[in-house]
Order: C-alpha cells, then structure tokens, then sequence
C-alpha cells in the first residue's frame, strides 16, 4: 500500500518549530509511570487497569504526549481490526471494500502519530495485541461501528486539553476520517449516520477504555 | 484529561467539559445544551464557566466582513454560525422541492434539522459572549434535480467540515473548541453519508482531512449569498 503523507506531520521539521518545544512537557514522572500501568493492564483488562490508573488520568498529567500515545494505541486497535482480522473473515462487498479502505487509512494514522511523537523527541508506544470477537461479517461490523464511533468520542473528549495547536490541528484531520467512517458504517448496517443527532459526545478516557480495553491483550 | 474530583480547573472550560460528559445523565445534559431549546443554556454555561465574559482579548488580522464580525473566538463563532444559516436554509430548499422521496427525503429532513440545532447553538454563543449574532444571510441555491442537489449538499458538507477543521487550531476557550468539535464530526458524517448516496468518496482527501482557512470557505460560498 502507498503511504500517504500527512500534510502537517510530514511537512519539513523547519515548518513547526513550536512543536519541538512542547514535547518534554510531556514526559512527567506520572507519565512514565501511567504508560507501563496501561502496557500491565492492558494484559488484564480494562477492569484491571484502575483505580491506580484512573487517579492518574484523573490527575491530568502526561499532557499532549500522553494523548498521542493513547491515541496511537486506537489506531494500532483500528488497524489491525480492518487489516487482520476483517481479512480473515473473508469480507464481501461493501464490507469488504470498506475493511480494505479503513484499514490503509488507519494504518496511515499509526504512521503519523507514531511519527508525531517520535518527532516530539518521545518513544512511540509499542503495538499490543488484540483480540476481537466477531466471527462473522455481521459481527464485524457491529463491532466495527463501535470501534469507529468510540474513536471520535475519544478524539473529540482529548482534543481540548491539547496544550499544542499544530497537534490539535493533526488530530482534527484524523478525527474527521473516522467521524466519515463511522457513518459510511453505521448506513451499510441500517443505522443512524448521526447517532447523537446534530452533535458528537465527547468521551473521556475511562469510557474509551470501556470500550476498548477488553480488545487489547497484552 | 478528566479531574480528579477534588481539583479545580485550572482552564476555565476544560474541567466543565470533562465532568459534563462524565456520565449518562452528564452527557444528556450536554447534548440538551447544544440542541435547538438549550442555545441560552449553552451560552449560560460559557459564562459560568469562563467565570464571567468570555470575550477574546486578541484582535484579529482578519478584515471584519459581515459574517466574521468581531474578533476571536466571537469572529470564529459567527463565521460558523454564517455556514450553518446557508446549510440549514439549503436543505429545507432542498426538502421544500419535493425532487426526493422516501429514504433519502428523510434524510435530508434530519440533516437540515441538525444544522439548526447547529445554528441555534452558535447563536447563543455568540449572543451570552456579549455580542451580536451574525445575522441569517438566506442564500440562493440551484434546486434544479435530485442528483444536482444531492452533488451540491455533497460539496457543502465537505466545505462545511473543511471549514470547521481550518479554524480549530484559533480557537481560545475551550468551551467553544469543545462545540466546534461536535459540530465538525457531525458534518463529516453527513458529507460521508451524502458520498453514498451521489457515489463519491466517503473520504475525498484520502486518510487526513484537509483544513480549508477562512477566505478560502467564504469565496467557495460567495455564489449562494444573496
């Protein structure tokens, strides 16, 4: 597949010199700290990872990077959601085209985040395995909705504590492709495109991981 | 990030936010704040929650036309407030034409009710912000066959979301970056859904939506201002 540069990401580092600046902020000691609780817990659960983790989230530390890393691990979840297991469902038409487009799409955004950070002189988190439950295309697809609409409620719920304008403006363009794939899902399965009519919710980390956790396995 | 619940916001905005979608009966809330009955309420809660006006202190390098009047955030809210009186007053042309049926009628019914639920919020922003709503500008569209209309409710959507992602970035109170974010996720939806319906891309920018800048939207839209 081609890769498909990010048009501020991928711009020439001279381009976001505010950038360079933000990044150490990131990296508090609670940070450090959250980030090997989230890898641990992640091999549990969600239900394993607070309430020690959700103080921390609560604390409201870690800043722009920690949102990054979380939002990389959605992505890393989205990716491997379309391109290994949809692939191994044997997908069929709409479905399958879509599973195809999403996932190079989602890919790129791991690609873009993890180079974001890494440009933000921080270490990427790693890629966990994952586990979904849908054994049919049907099942895909529910899960599929869930997976998409969770992922603009999460942009849309981190995007305002982003202490870096060039990092809200990264994420906006992300999360305005997963706000088009969740409707093009939600109409192939007989859904509402607009779940919450003229307005998205904003969800906040615990309710991601709700949603999420119990996918991520180690 | 969430607060813990003994911390105070040190953002004036951030913290409400977070304990608003906090939980269900939060999250309603939220949304009653936003809808068409709750643009006072909406209002209320930014001055509340800014503790007091949230008036901008930047000034604008933009020339104040009359759908960006004011400066700051205030410019930025009636800008959008301008796109959503000409994408609510297009789709009840739209659905006044009788050119669609059934399924895709309904559709644009609920699309051009959400874009007032949009107009009524922005309203009421700018309104508790102490200043003056831009005012409803009409519009002339061409309304001449269903695939025409649908193409040009294609194109709108599309600049719509453009034009919301183009100014996220100059957003100052984050109550307002918050409504700008629910607004632009949902005029995405409604540009992927209108995709399927006229047959082109759900993502016409291919993985990362491109931003338009303000000059760029008000030149594109120039032709329907009356």
């Amino acid at each position: 597949m081609s890769h498909n540069p990010h048009p501020l990401i991928d711009a020439p580092a001279t381009a976001t010199p505010a950038t360079a600046a933000v990044e150490v902020r990131g990296l508090t000691r609670a940070s450090f700290v959250l980030r090997g609780a989230l890898l641990a817990g992640a091999t549990y659960g969600a239900a394993a990872v607070s309430p020690f983790v959700s103080h921390a989230l609560a604390a409201g530390e870690g800043g722009d990077l920690e949102i990054l890393n979380f939002a990389l691990t959605l992505e890393y979840l989205e990716a491997d959601f379309y391109n290994v297991k949809g692939r191994s469902l044997h997908l069929t038409g709409e479905a399958r085209s879509y599973a195809t487009m999403f996932g190079e799409q989602e890919q790129d955004h791991v690609s873009a985040l993890t180079k974001l950070i890494t440009s933000m002189g921080a270490k990427p988190v790693a890629k966990p395995a994952f586990a979904f439950p849908a054994t049919s295309q049907s099942s895909f697809l529910a899960l599929a909705s869930v997976l998409e609409n969770t992922g603009v409620g999460a942009y849309n719920g981190a995007a305002p504590a982003l202490q870096s304008k060039e990092v809200l403006a990264a994420a906006g363009t992300i999360v305005q492709i997963e706000a088009r794939h969740a409707a093009a899902i939600d109409l192939l399965v007989g859904k509402s495109p607009t779940p919450n009519e003229g307005f998205d919710i904003p969800l906040t980390k615990a309710q991601v991981l709700a949603k999420a956790g119990p996918l991520i396995k180690s | 990030m969430p607060l813990s619940p003994t911390e105070q916001p040190t953002t004036h905005a951030a913290g409400a936010v977070e304990r608003l979608v906090r939980d269900d009966l939060d999250r309603k809330r939220f949304l009653k704040m936003l809808g068409a009955g709750g643009a006072a309420s909406f209002g209320a809660f930014v001055i509340a929650a800014c503790g007091g006006s949230s008036k901008s202190k930047s000034t604008s390098t933009r020339t104040a036309a009359a759908p960006t009047s004011g400066t700051g955030d205030v410019a930025i809210l009636n800008y959008a407030l301008t796109l959503e009186y000409l994408e609510s007053n297009f789709y009840a042309k739209a659905v006044a034409s009788r050119l669609f049926s059934g399924k895709d009628a309904s559709m644009l019914e609920t699309f051009g009710a959400q874009e007032h639920t949009h107009v009524e919020a922005l309203k009421g922003a700018v309104q508790k912000m102490g200043a003056t709503p831009a005012v409803d500008p009409g519009g002339k569209f061409p309304i001449e066959s269903a695939t025409q209309v649908a193409q040009l409710a294609y194109t709108v959507e599309n600049l719509g979301a453009a034009a919301y992602l183009g100014q996220a970035a100059m957003i100052q109170s984050k109550e307002v970056l918050a409504t700008a974010l629910a607004i632009h996720s949902v005029e995405a939806r409604h540009a992927a859904t209108l995709a399927t319906l006229v047959h082109k891309p759900i993502t016409p920018d291919g993985a990362f939506a491109k931003p338009d800048d303000m000059s760029t939207v008000l030149a594109a839209v120039k032709p329907f201002l009356s």
